[in-house]
This record gives C-alpha cells, structure tokens and sequence, in this order.
C-alpha cells in the first residue's frame, strides 16, 4: 500500500536506521583510514557495547550509567586489543589482518555465549523516552527518535574531535600518509592505539544506545558489521564524513526499499554499492585508495 | 610292541586304533559344527551392506549424529532441542522407564547396543549442517542423524540421508516441503507443520477475532515461512473469509524490522500473523510493541518458537494464539508429559520446551523402529516405521503415515495469559485446544511427495 504516509514514515524511519549505521561505520572508517587495518572485530564491538551496557544497567537501574560503563568497556578492550595483537599487524598483508581480527571477533562472540548464554537481553528505554510519539503523519517510537538525536551529539562530537583538535589533525593527517606523519616525530603509535579504541568506542556506544530497540544475542555483530562495510565502501573509505552520508543513504535503501518489495531490502542496498563501486571506485566522498 | 618300535617316531609307528577312534571324534565334533561356522557369513549376506549398515552397528554402541543450531538466530531453540536429545541417549542407555512407555521393546541402549553420539553446531545453515552429518557417517558410521531447526536444513538432511542411506529424524522442521515435494524414503518428521497447524488455528482465531478479518503476515524468506504463508492464507480465507493486507517477507537473521513494522502499522490489518521463528520472532514481536502495533492488532503465531514468551515477557505475548509441539502444562492431563517434565526439570532446571520433546520422542521412536525391524539394516527400520504401530507418546497416542513419513500426531493451540492469570514464573500459555491432527492432515501427495527408493 504504497501511500504518502507509508513513504513518509519510511523516509523518516531510514533516517534512525541510518544515523545508527552512520555512527558505526565512522568507527570503521576511522580505523581503516588511519591504521589501514581491516577490522572484522567491529561488529564485535557493537555486540559487547551492549552487553556491557546491559550488565551496568541490571546493577544500577540507569540508563546514563549504563551508556557510560559500556562505552568506557569497549574503550578498554579496544585499546588492549590494539595494545596486543593489532599492533603486529600493521605490516602484514590485509589477508592476515582479515584474519586476526575475524578470529578475535568469533572469540568475543563465544565468550560472551558463555557467560550469558544464548537467549536475547534487552533494556527497556529510559521512562521519559518510552512511548510512542504522534508526528501527525504517523507514530513512530519516542526512544528512536531520541535515538537519532544521541547518535547526532555523537557524530558531532567524533566530528569535533577530528576536525578542529591537534589529535584530530594528526589522525586526518595519517589517514592521509601515515609514514610522513611518523617521519615528522609525532608518535604514531600512540595516536593509532587512541584511534582505534575511540573507532571501537563508537561502536560499542551505538550497541548500547540500540539496545532498549533491539535486544541482544551475542552474534547480533554479524549483520551489523556487513552493512557497516557497505556503508564505508559507499561512502569512501577512510572519509569520516562519507561514512555518515554512506550510513544514510543505506538507511534510507533498507527503508524505502521494503515499502516495494521487503524480500529485496538487502538486495537493493548491495546493487547501489555495486554501482558505487563501478562509477566512482573510491566511494562518493572518498580520497584515492590507501595502497 | 618292541622297544624300537614303540619309541620310532609317530608317523613311523603308523596310526594306532586309540588315534584313530580319536580323530574319528575330531571330525564327527568338527563336521557338526562346520555348518554353524559357514551359516554365520550365510545371515550377514542376507542384508547386503547399505550405507553404514553393518559397519555402524558391529561393535558393542552404534553412533548417532546430532547437528543442531548452537549459534545463528536459532541458537536458543538448538540448546533446547541438544538437551531432550542428551536425556532421551541416557535414558535409552539406562533403559529409563519412561523410554520404555514410548518403545515397550527397548531393555537397554539399542539392540542391546550402547548409543553413543556426537554434536554439531549446524548454525540453522543447510551446507554446514549436511558438512557436519557427512563428517559423522564417514568417521563415525553414524547409524542415524538428526536435528534441526530450520527446515532449510531438513531439506538438506532429507535429500543427504537419501544419498548415503542413513535414516535422518527431523527435530523442528515444519515447512510443508520436508514430508511434502521434499520428501525422502530415508526422512521422518515428527513434528507439526504448515498445513494441519493452519487447519487447527484458523477456526480458533475466527471464532475468537471474528469474520472478514484483515491480515499482515511477518514472512521469513525460506521454505517454511512461505508454505507456512500459503497454509495459513488458504485455511483462513476458506473458514473466515479473511484477506491479505500485506506479506512483509523478512530475510533469515533480520534484526531489524522497523521498515517492516512501519509497512504493517500503516495497512489496516485487523491481526498480525507472525511466521518469524527464533531470534527473528523475539526481535520483531518486541519491536511491534515499540510501533504500537500490539494495542491495534491482535497477534498469532503460527509455530511459536520455544522460549517465546520467556524472551519477549508475558505483557506482550497475552492474548496471542499460537501453535505448538509441546507444552509443559500438558503434564495435568499426559502422564507421559508429567514423567518427561520431571526428568528434565531434574537434569536442566527448567520444563521442556517442545524441541526438546521432538529430540526425545524422535530417538525414543527410532529405538522403537530398530527393536521392531531387529536390526539396523536401514530399509528394516524404514519399514518398521511405515508399518505404523501406534505409541504412546507426551502427546497422547501417535503413528507414523508409511506414505509420506510424517508423524500423525496433535497440533497444540496456544494462548498467552496475562500476566495476572500465571500460576508460576513460567506459565505463560493457556492450552486452548489439543486438536487431533489426523484429520486435518492433507493428502499425502498433495505436495507432491514421492518417496525415494529402499536402497
């Protein structure tokens, strides 16, 4: 039934799948851009966001905590994960770090199977933000709407932070050329380790913000970590920005898309990276490809 | 005798009258058994080797292959189903007296045979589930496989069991394909399915939701969510005069349906039918909340996955009909049903769900078959099953139809309580109706079942 209300609604509706996929994704995009490391971990990232935001928020009953105890964990395990095992990495060819990561990846995903098993948790949103608001049109969930305007503060900020401080300058620089950066004393390894624990860190906050949306199952990662890489392919990887424009344009795909024919959402959204990819290879904001 | 000629060596002496009244008994003993010594190879040659058979089944256990999902979107439904299967292989080995109701043959194990088995993580994907049973009846000379919960993966199994000859027992498969165009010699379902559940449920939500009603259906884009669709639409157009508002088709591991809920909340459906099973089910039934859908439409489930209302809480699950294998409560009227709930809630802490009462009927049923057939030469077995003795099962009395290897067995209707009614943390559904499914059943080659060959 395709009328302007089911257009609208779904208009509006890509608009908070996409702002969420956006946030992601500029995670990704800043890790690959600047350590030129494929991350297949990211999704994992996202999925233990969420628990760890879900585990504060049994013990506290606060959804405020619970963003900040979930962020502040994946910040940790991003930075020890890059501490550890990315460090070694860099070098190495893409195929190895597919691997490393991928592995590391699987490994989050059965330890948290372990200890929380394989049923879904979830968090109900804040009171204020329950419910259901009325925008005239159609109603839409009070806590999505919110959901956009969180992750809209996020982006920002992430947005701040690369473009208008020194750390920001460094790490623009090094998505640019890394080895120059290094050759200009700047102590490139402490920025990459930074780097890829706020990529990580943005990743795991948007688990958190999605989880009064969607419960969690310790393989939720999965999904989540193959739109974000469309997402980075359409919007140029290593452009900050691109992966926000990128994760919008999905959104809006999967969004639209389902009003003609929900079976073909994904399909959709994969033909349009495609013919990305064949026209303008380097993705719609993307600089020339890292080698 | 003289001295030399006593002491000359034997062959020299020449044969003496003892020696030969001695071997003249060798030979008689010897010639009466040489028979029994011949006839041995003689039997095995009457079953020609097949599949695993006789290599599975020479040593003191016999092997079964378990693939179940462990990880994916059916994570949940798999551990449920690896513990029924767990308990029914220990009850068999121990020869447990509730094993014993179901297969009045059995003593211990198998054929006096210890059961022994192995467990594979299918991922509710087709390709690793025939990867992982392919690996056991080659390593392993597994005798029998089951396990699934995806009827993806049934298919597969079906169509692999076919191929090697070893019988394949689905756990929860209920796409009409598996016993319908998919069907197999080798397969056997146990579990309820698209059409006879749609033929049960439809009357109860006319009846209690009214006539002319409109529909949204929640479709995953596999064989069971589409015949599961069709049978639906078919049953409730006939009985109700219901329509289509609109088929939202959701790919397998969706987890996020907004677009889809967005699509339902803005077509007019008076009932939401969700054919979602697994995680997709638990997702897309919390996120209709979230759109409002649960205070306009009424919801039903066709095959409510296990775990449901656990997952989704009972707020949301209250008033929603819904079809079932198994349901714990049934214990009040089920003897059987009382002695599995007991045994499982001694071993897991928990009631069974109803994959785990598929596992532990489809071994206890196999047992059966085997003890029947008197060996595990698989078109035995196949045909013990086909011959159809009724056995008391958790569920009442049950058969197997030889024409297209589906189980006759009861369609559990299902309604959720409100949070008020629950007698205990996990009462969360009313059984409205135990409806005889018999006949309800389709035809056996309505879908098109044509049952492959003995060997």
């Amino acid at each position: 039934m395709l009328t302007w209300a089911t257009f609208w609604s779904q208009v509006f509706n890509g608009l908070a799948r996409g702002a969420l996929l956006a946030l992601i994704s500029s995670g990704l995009t800043v890790i690959y851009g600047t350590l030129g490391v494929l991350n297949l971990a990211h999704g994992a990232m996202f999925m233990i966001g969420g628990y760890a935001g879900y585990v504060a928020f049994t013990r506290t009953g606060s959804f405020i905590v619970a963003l900040i105890a979930g962020s502040g964990v994946v910040l940790a395990v991003g930075l020890v994960m890059e501490r550890l095992v990315i460090r070694r990495f860099y070098g190495r060819p893409h195929e190895d770090q597919i691997l490393v990561t991928f592995g590391l990846g699987i490994c989050f995903v059965e330890i948290i199977r372990f200890f929380f098993g394989s049923l879904s948790r979830s968090m109900p949103p804040p009171p204020r933000l329950a419910g259901i608001t009325s925008l005239g049109f159609m109603v839409y969930p009070t806590y999505r709407i919110a959901v956009v305007g969180i992750v809209a503060i996020s982006l920002l900020a992430i947005y701040l932070v690369l473009y208008r401080t020194r750390l920001g300058m460094i790490v623009r620089a090094g998505i640019e050329d890394s080895g120059m950066v290094a050759c200009l004393g700047i102590d490139v390894h402490r920025v990459f380790m930074i780097v890829f624990g706020i990529g990580s860190m943005a990743a795991g906050f948007a688990g958190i913000v999605n989880l009064p949306v969607a419960p969690i199952t310790p393989d939720m990662g999965d999904s989540i970590l193959v739109q974000a890489f469309v997402v980075i392919v359409i919007g140029g990887v290593g452009s900050y920005t691109g992966a926000v424009l990128g994760g919008l344009i999905a959104g809006e795909i999967l969004s639209i898309s389902s009003m003609i024919d929900p079976a073909y959402s994904y399909v959709a959204l994969f033909a349009v990276m495609t013919v990305v990819l064949m026209l303008r290879p380097r993705g719609l904001l993307g600089a020339e490809w890292r080698t | 005798m003289s001295y030399r000629k006593q002491h000359r060596s034997r062959s020299a002496r020449g044969v003496s009258r003892r020696e030969v009244l001695q071997m003249g008994a060798g030979w008689a003993v010897g010639g009466t058994l040489l028979p029994y010594a011949l006839a041995t190879p003689t039997r095995a040659a009457e079953h020609p080797e097949l599949g695993t058979y006789p290599a599975g089944s020479v040593g003191p256990s016999v092997f079964v292959g378990i693939s179940c999902p462990r990880t994916g979107p059916y994570a949940a439904v798999g551990e449920d189903e690896i513990k029924g299967y767990q308990l029914a292989i220990e009850h068999l080995n121990t020869g447990d007296p509730l094993l014993r109701k179901i297969s009045p043959r059995t003593t211990r194990g198998v054929l006096g045979k210890e059961v022994k088995y192995g467990i594979a993580d299918s991922e509710a994907n087709p390709n690793t589930a025939v990867q992982a049973q392919s690996r056991f009846i080659s390593e392993k000379k597994a005798v029998m496989m089951t396990g699934c919960a995806s009827s993806a993966v049934a298919v597969a199994l079906n169509k692999l069991a076919q191929r090697e000859k070893v019988i394949y027992l689905t756990c929860l498969a209920a796409s009409n394909d598996v016993t319908g165009k998919d069907c197999t010699r080798y397969g056997f379902r146990e579990g309820i399915y698209a059409y006879p559940t749609a033929q049960a449920l439809a009357p109860v939500l006319v009846s209690n939701i009214g006539r002319g009603k409109k529909i949204a259906f929640l479709t995953p884009d596999y064989t069971y969510g589409h015949t599961v669709r069709q049978s639906m639409e078919e049953a409730l157009k006939a009985q109700g005069g219901w329509s289509v508002a609109t088929n939202q088709v959701s790919p397998l591991g969706t987890t996020e349906f907004s677009s889809y809920l967005l699509n339902v909340a803005n077509s007019g459906a008076d009932v939401v039918i969700n054919i979602n099973f697994g995680r997709d089910a638990v997702l897309s039934i919390k996120q209709s909340a979230q759109f409002g859908i649960g205070d306009r439409m009424a919801l039903a489930i066709p095959i409510a996955t296990p775990f449901l209302a656990q997952e989704v809480g009972a707020d949301l699950m209250k008033g929603a009909y819904g079809g079932m294998g198994y349901w714990w409560t049934l214990e009040e009227t089920y003897p059987l049903a009382r002695m599995l709930n007991e045994a499982f809630r001694k071993k897991y802490n928990y009631n069974p769900e109803y994959g785990a009462h598929s596992a532990y009927l489809q071994v206890a049923m196999w047992a059966d078959a085997v003890e029947r057939a008197g060996s595990f030469y698989p078109p035995d077995v196949i045909k013990a099953y086909e011959a159809g003795a009724k056995l008391q099962s958790p569920v009442g009395e049950v058969y197997f139809r030889g024409a297209d290897h589906q189980l006759v067995r009861p369609v559990i209707i299902i309604k959720g309580k409100k949070p008020s009614a629950m007698r205990s943390s996990d009462d969360y559904y009313e059984v409205v109706k135990v409806v005889d499914a018999a006949p309800l059943m389709q035809k056996p080659d309505a879908f098109g079942c044509q049952l492959g060959s003995y060997d």
